[in-house]
């Protein structure tokens, strides 16, 4: 039974292993995981919202611009885009330094790795959160839209009361789902050397030459990052629509 | 501007798509089989079935692909048995089967939930219909349930397929050659990733484009009884109004 042998002895050095001292950095790993999650979050919260404006707008231009950069952002791999925000970012960083003789001609201003893989992530995550954010605003029932003017809110306050309150009801479904791609997006972004859990398991399996277990804690990890997300996701759902829930 | 750069580089990356290509659609065709057999066991009804098929979307949903190739292509081999198996292990030394069955498995979890939703949203009425005029459950499901089912799973089916292309970069990282690895190559020997890289996009761009472009008029195709009428009052000629 060599698999089963084989299976023991991994067993038996994975708690030697992660008890000196690994257990501790996949910790920190996940933690710079969720760190570069969330931000992208943001990141993309704030391009998204914008986008989906732009693409629902009534200018063409705008629409215009909006739906490149949804179709772009993702028709695109995400790999190509970090490489593209990582060393695109170091090559125009360098070249500026160059220029005006800050370093010299020969040396090279890398871009922070967090800054370029946090940029590209949240901007694919920005694309899907466009989209997310637009289905949302066109389930707003128009009627409401037209109380709103009917009533002679101006332009922010019907944004306000009437179309955010909604919207954020009606995406947090969506952002769920975007949340569970940009936290799978995240791992790719350890070929820029962000020490998130990828590159932890990474550098463990390549020092310790035990890839088999830590990549599959690593598995582990993200499947209990991933599956804890849904029951947070549902409470914000019953909160966000408080309003719509049938009394018990 | 410098046209001849960007026209070398963008040679070179295409030289490099039929390998893109040849990932792409064992990735598929393999994750279609797979995807095809949950499917099955999902809806054959048994509970031990039902339990697998979950447990198999749930991780392979949940978990980076880029760790299940890791976990594919360097993991595996710690298992002595699969480096004295005569069939595992010519496969799984070699980075480019890995990262076909990698996406294979992937794909699949992704799909088998698909096509149990198309399965699902197949109208009762039909299949009731389809009873009464007493066909077998093989002529039923073959003439009825199964091209209605297809139909109602291609929107879907094609963002699957746009994410498997999406998906062949990642082979760039278990050091396989095809577009995202060459356009890596020329980034390293060149230092001009902002030109290099967009060169790579715009292949990349082009050819998920066409694919959504293919599924669009492939659904078109499918679906003539869900159009609209054509405008009959077109054809008509006008009455003259002097006789």
């Amino acid at each position: 039974m060599g698999f089963l042998n084989s299976l023991k002895d991994q067993l038996s050095t994975a708690y030697e292993l992660l008890a000196a001292g690994w257990g501790l950095q996949l910790l920190w790993g996940i933690g710079w995981t969720l760190a570069v999650t969330m931000v992208s979050m943001l990141i993309g919260a704030a391009l998204g919202s914008l986008v989906a404006a732009a693409k629902l707008s009534h200018r063409g231009g705008l629409r215009f611009i909006g739906e490149s950069y949804t179709t772009v952002f993702r028709g695109e791999p995400e790999l190509l885009i970090i490489y593209l925000f990582y060393y695109g970012g170091t090559q125009i960083l360098t070249g500026v330094a160059r220029s005006t003789g800050s370093i010299g001609s020969t040396d090279i201003l890398n871009m922070p790795s967090f800054l370029g893989g946090v940029l590209a992530v949240g901007i694919i995550s920005g694309a899907y959160q466009a989209e997310v954010f637009r289905g949302s605003f066109l389930a707003i029932q128009r009627g409401e839209l037209e109380a709103a003017r009917a009533y002679g809110m101006s332009a922010w306050l019907r944004f306000r009361l009437v179309i955010m309150p909604q919207v954020l009801r009606l995406a947090v479904p969506g952002l769920g789902n975007v949340w569970q791609l940009t936290i799978k997006d995240s791992a790719l972004i350890s070929v820029t050397g962000v020490a998130e859990l990828m590159l932890t398991a990474n550098k463990a399996a390549r020092s310790t030459h035990h890839s088999l277990l830590f990549y599959t804690v690593a598995g582990i990890l993200y499947l209990v990052m991933t599956s804890i997300s849904t029951p947070i996701f549902d409470k914000a759902e019953r909160y966000t629509s408080r309003s719509f829930l049938r009394p018990k | 501007m410098d046209y001849d750069f960007y026209l070398s580089t963008m040679w070179s990356v295409l030289k490099a798509l039929p390998l893109t290509l040849e990932i792409w659609f064992f990735g598929i065709a393999f994750g279609l089989i797979i995807a095809t057999g949950l499917t099955w066991l999902r809806a054959s009804g048994s509970k031990s079935g039902e339990y697998f098929t979950r447990a198999y979307v749930f991780v392979f949903r949940g978990s980076p692909l880029l760790v299940q190739l890791y976990l594919i292509y360097f993991g595996l081999s710690q298992f002595d048995f699969v480096r004295h198996s005569p069939i595992l292990w010519p496969i799984l030394r070699d980075p480019m089967y890995c990262t076909i069955v990698a996406m294979a498995l992937n794909t699949a979890a992704y799909e088998s939930e698909i096509f149990r939703g198309a399965l699902r949203a197949v109208p009762v009425g039909q299949i009731e219909a389809a009873k009464a005029f007493g066909m077998s459950p093989f002529t039923r499901f073959r003439i009825v349930t199964l091209p209605i089912a297809l139909r109602l799973a291609l929107p879907a089916y094609s963002t699957e397929i746009i994410l498997m292309t999406k998906a062949t970069a990642l082979a760039s990282v278990v050091t396989i050659m095809e577009m995202m690895g060459t356009a890596q190559k020329i980034q390293h020997d060149t230092f001009r990733p902002i030109e290099v890289l967009t060169c790579a996009g715009v292949i990349y761009l082009l050819l998920n484009l066409s694919i959504a472009r293919l599924f669009a008029w492939v659904e078109y195709s499918l679906s003539p009884h869900l159009r609209p009428a054509p405008d009959q009052s077109q054809q008509i000629k006008p009455v003259p109004e002097v006789l």
